[in-house]
């Protein structure tokens, strides 16, 4: 990887310094640009800002994605009422959504963390009741033939077994949420990053721009490798699930 | 300092505790969906202290209707009485030990034997030098901190033996156990299991459809037919077992159990 990002980067180097695109500053540039973004206060409103709402919202949709996954992937009855509006959900361009969140929730950090919520609620559902479903009968037997109860079994079995597909599905909500602050701070409430967002793109403050760009990609990155490297963890149990 | 262990309660009830028939199935039949009758008014009684085998073809009921014992199944008909009480769930009386294992897989070998205790309540000094007492009785010791992804097929059944033998159950419920290992470990399973049953006194009502394993390690075979499976006949082989393991092979009583539920099976087969 490290090999293809130099390559990449001396791409855009090069594109920028020929100026082959507009709005395509060179990476030199947006480096010196993110150096500089750091020492700002501006900046670090906006990180918190955006952090607070993203961390909000994810939390409420692993929350609410995990109990509704497992209902589905537990209860053949809600796996046929719910799953038809999960998928739905799970792919749709739920940025068209976000004017009526705007009108339910108005204009302020609450609809950015309901956004956040609806993009990654989603794929966790759906992941944790694929998970569910394969949990491997046997398991479930034995624990029930040494006297497990509902509780042991929902609580802390169920969500043990299928623990690698809740993490995958937990990896990719991430990077949905991360879609889902920006998009949500962009639309409803120009505040945090999408203030920012806002600010550079009126005034084609170019590196700038990118290099804000730059810091949300590498943020998601973070997150989702921070996850894959639990599911890394935990891949020794996972392939050996029968 | 010596440790006593204390053992989780035998769980069973004063009036029947000397019944020579531990567990007494009625009139048991199961059927799944409309097509598929399993179990046709099977009756058998399972002695006190002896390990009884359910023998048969392949889809003859003989898994069905252990864990119908075990309470994992409900019956369509029948009773199952334990103790001369009709139990309908599974209980603290019976343990189960699973064909393809059923470990917790992330959890060591320690975990794993000591879950049945856990799930009583047990406090966990305890509950762990018990499952390390059965760790070491089942020749896994040393292999507590190891997980089931590290052990082979026959360490991870000697998991599930320790596991049942841990919790104190009267009766054992044995499902196959040892046919998803190779030929050597399982005849190997097979001598060390006679040799743990003659120090814990168990109960074992076993399931297999290799003959010579039940011949090898039955008191009784029952011989189930094929689908919808009935008892066929009840044998007890009364093989002399004092001359150690490797005897029991040769002697004429165990070859002539097998030759005669080869030929009766032959006749259902067919």
């Amino acid at each position: 990887m490290p090999a293809a990002l130099l390559l990449w980067g001396a791409l855009w180097e090069i594109a920028g310094r020929l100026e082959l695109v507009p709005i395509l500053p060179p990476l030199s540039d947006v480096l010196i640009a993110m150096g500089q973004l750091v020492h700002t206060g501006q900046f670090w409103a906006g990180a918190r800002t955006t952090l607070a709402s993203f961390a909000t919202g994810m939390g409420l949709a692993i929350a609410i994605g995990i109990p509704l996954g497992m209902l589905m992937g537990r209860i053949a009855m809600a796996d046929r009422l719910l799953g038809m509006w999960v998928n739905l959900f799970a792919s749709a361009p739920l940025t068209a959504l976000v004017p009526v969140l705007m009108i339910l929730f108005g204009l302020g950090s609450t609809t950015v963390v309901v956004t956040v919520t609806l993009f990654a609620v989603w794929i966790i559902a759906l992941d944790t009741a694929a998970g569910m479903k394969h949990v491997n009968p046997s398991l479930l037997e034995m624990v029930r033939s040494f006297g497990a109860s509902r509780w042991v079994i929902y609580g802390r079995i169920l969500p043990l077994a299928a623990l690698p597909e809740i993490l995958a599905g937990i990896r990719l909500g991430l990077i949905r949420g991360v879609k889902g602050v920006v998009i949500g701070q962009l639309l409803v409430s120009i505040v945090g990053f999408g203030e920012l967002f806002e600010l550079y793109s009126r005034n084609f403050l170019m590196p700038e721009f990118w290099a804000l760009t730059l810091f949300i990609f590498a943020f998601a990155l973070v997150a989702s490798e921070a996850i894959g490297w639990i599911e890394h963890r935990i891949e020794a149990y996972a392939s050996s699930r029968s | 300092m010596t440790q006593r262990l204390a053992r989780p309660p035998r769980l069973t009830l004063a009036a029947t505790t000397d019944a020579p028939n531990i567990v007494e199935v009625r009139r048991i039949s199961k059927s799944y969906g409309n097509q598929i009758e399993a179990l046709r008014d099977v009756s058998l009684a399972f002695p006190r202290g002896r390990l009884t085998t359910l023998l048969g073809p392949s889809g003859c009921g003989k898994t069905t209707l252990l864990k119908i014992i075990a309470g994992l199944i409900p019956a369509d008909a029948g009773d199952v009485y334990v103790n001369g009480r009709v139990v309908t769930g599974p209980g603290p009386e019976r343990a189960f030990v699973f064909q393809d294992f059923a470990l917790l897989p992330w959890a060591n070998v320690l975990r794993n034997v000591a879950f049945g205790l856990e799930l009583r309540g047990m406090a966990k000094d305890e509950r762990e030098a018990l499952a390390a007492k059965y760790i070491r009785d089942v020749g896994l010791a040393g292999f507590e901190k190891r997980y089931p992804h590290e052990l082979s097929g026959g360490m991870k059944q000697r998991v599930g033996l320790a596991r049942a033998l841990a919790v104190n159950a009267d009766v054992i419920l044995m499902d196959e156990p040892f046919s998803a290992v190779d030929e050597q470990t399982r005849r190997k399973f097979q001598e060390d299991l006679l040799q743990l049953l003659a120090v814990e006194r168990k109960t074992v009502i076993f399931v297999t459809h290799s003959i010579e394993e039940a011949a090898y390690l039955s008191d009784q075979i029952v011989l189930l037919t094929r689908r919808p499976g009935t008892v066929a006949k009840v044998l007890e082989p009364r093989i002399d077992r004092s001359h150690g393991p490797e005897a029991v092979r040769r002697d004429p009583a165990y070859l002539d159990a097998v030759e005669e539920i080869w030929a009766m099976l032959k006749q259902y087969l067919a």
